[in-house]
């Protein structure tokens, strides 16, 4: 797996439960090393050892973990240049949902190396839409939950998600109702603020 | 056909950086867009030359010869600042004005930060927006490259700086005074080696342990650390044997005191957790200028001689290469 995913769960765990927990679950996973590489790939075994490790040191399930990384990728302030670049995708969280179909695409440009599954935003109603995660990351669609629920509120829209489960295709759906695109005051997204 | 108020309408959702003139060059209608970049000054009414300096093409320098060239791509400025490059495309209309369409080019990324652009000012099939998440996609890709190609050169230095050391003394090993020798030997510098040999280091080892010998040696070594200047060279080339060399030195005057100090201090008695460690040492000198071969091998062999003489004359002392005793041995 990808460093970059590797090190996402390796910032959020240590930005929110601090270090000692992160060294303790790379030796329960024996991993043989605490520090991933952003930019080096990794056995997708050690990654999930890792996870299992992890959830069955904070206690929690797994799903839960993931979306909680998702969150943590969007609003928090290591995370800022995520934040920005996913911001991109649109003016309105609408227009950021329908960018979601590229997020694959915009990243293989940005990390030729990194794949990520395809999404596909079905939209069933003026409000409501659907995510479709298609499969090749297992907890892919629970990160997605956490970070599309944050980037609502980076936005300021108001919105209802829930992961309706996997259809027959492996395709994992997430459940969106738009409440209201402008709830809130969301956050400020500048073009040229780039450090 | 389209009235000019229905054309700037028009022309204002497709590219909204426009300038519409009429046929003498003054600006008529600009795009919301262009506007915004000097929102304190309406465009419209002012000569488009005197709101934007021509850069390209070079030799027009009225808005008469420009209609009159074929050249349909410019490159203009702003007159005042910030001096805003942007690149346009002239298309003449039929009643004798023109349409320009402007862009930023690669100025879009001051551009923004200088105007506060947002994605609302650009046209929907600009990819300017696209163009800004490259370059910030791939900077941050690029600085996480850049990081982790900084610490393996770390690591790397780090393994060289290794391989070039004697783990325990900190000194350099054999490997690295093999290098340093061919290196001054290829370079004809002048310079004196001296073999020494710690006395009496086997004892210690056997006696007091291998914990106490590993302490005489570091010692040792810091004492030769000392006792020699920072380009001297300091080798752990054997288990109690040493090579120095002294870069640019050939006077025996000095190189004797040298050799005397060292054999001075490191007979002095060394403290290991109580226990008293007593060694000598025995030194070879051998210079430069007596090896007219110049080859590392001969060198090391004639302090190697020196050594031997020295050890034969009774331990802790020091003595010189002598070119006559070669046929001895």
């Amino acid at each position: 797996m990808h460093g970059l995913i590797n090190k996402a769960i390796q910032s959020f765990v240590c930005a929110t439960y601090g270090r000692e927990c992160w060294l303790r679950a790379t030796e329960v996973a024996e991993l043989g090393f605490v520090e991933f590489e952003a930019m080096l790939v990794y056995d997708r075994d050690k990654s999930y050892r890792l996870l299992d490790a992890l959830c069955a040191e904070l206690k929690r399930p797994r799903d839960e973990f993931l979306e909680d990384l998702g969150t943590y990728l969007v609003s928090h302030p290591n995370m800022e240049g995520l934040r920005r670049l996913l911001r991109f995708g649109g003016v309105t969280y609408v227009e950021f949902l329908h960018s979601l179909d590229d997020l694959s695409d915009r990243v293989r440009l940005a990390v030729a190396d990194l794949t990520l599954p395809a999404l596909e935003l079905i939209e069933c109603s003026p409000n409501e839409f659907e995510l479709h995660c298609h499969p090749g990351l297992d907890g892919y669609s629970s990160v997605m939950t956490g970070l599309l629920r944050a980037m609502a509120d980076d936005y300021g829209a108001l919105v209802f998600l829930t992961r309706t489960g996997t259809n027959d295709k492996g395709i994992d759906i997430i459940s969106m109702t738009l409440v209201e695109s402008a709830f809130a005051e969301g956050r400020n997204f500048d073009l040229g603020a780039r450090s | 056909m389209l009235n000019h108020d229905q054309l700037g309408e028009l022309l204002g959702t497709l590219c909204p950086m426009f300038v519409l003139l009429d046929g003498d060059g003054t600006i008529r209608q600009a795009g919301p867009t262009l506007q915004k970049l000097r929102s304190d000054r309406p465009m419209p009414g002012r000569a488009f030359l005197d709101v934007f300096d021509l850069v390209r093409p070079r030799s027009i320098t009225s808005f008469r010869d420009l209609m009159a060239s074929d050249s349909v791509k410019l490159s203009v400025k702003f007159r005042d600042e910030p001096r805003t490059a942007l690149k346009g495309l002239v298309s003449p209309l039929p009643d004798g004005g023109a349409v320009i369409n402007l862009s930023f080019g690669i100025s879009i990324l001051d551009a923004v930060r200088d105007y506060a652009l947002t994605s609302a000012d650009f046209s929907g099939t600009d990819l300017a927006i696209e163009l800004l998440y490259l370059v910030e996609a791939k900077s941050a890709a690029m600085e996480a490259s850049r990081s982790l190609n900084l610490r393996l050169q770390g690591a790397m230095l780090a393994a060289e700086e290794q391989a070039y050391t004697d783990t325990l003394t900190g000194l350099k090993n054999r490997r690295a005074m093999d290098h340093i020798l061919e290196h001054l030997v290829s370079s004809k510098a002048t310079f004196a080696l001296m073999h020494l040999d710690l006395d009496f280091f086997k004892a210690v080892n056997d006696e007091l342990g291998h914990a106490a010998g590993d302490h005489v040696l570091s010692e040792a070594a810091r004492i030769m650390l000392e006792e020699t200047r920072n380009d001297d060279t300091v080798a752990r080339i054997g288990g109690d044997e040493f090579v120095l060399i002294f870069r640019g030195l050939s006077d025996r005057d000095v190189l004797q005191r040298i050799a005397e100090r060292l054999i001075s201090r490191l007979q002095q008695p060394m403290d290991y957790q109580g226990q008293t460690c007593a060694i000598s040492a025995s030194i070879g000198t051998a210079l430069s200028a007596q090896i007219p071969s110049m080859d590392p091998a001969d060198i090391l062999n004639a302090a190697d001689v020196a050594l031997y003489e020295a050890k034969r004359s009774g331990r802790g002392c020091h003595r010189f290469y002598c070119e006559q005793e070669k046929a001895g041995h």
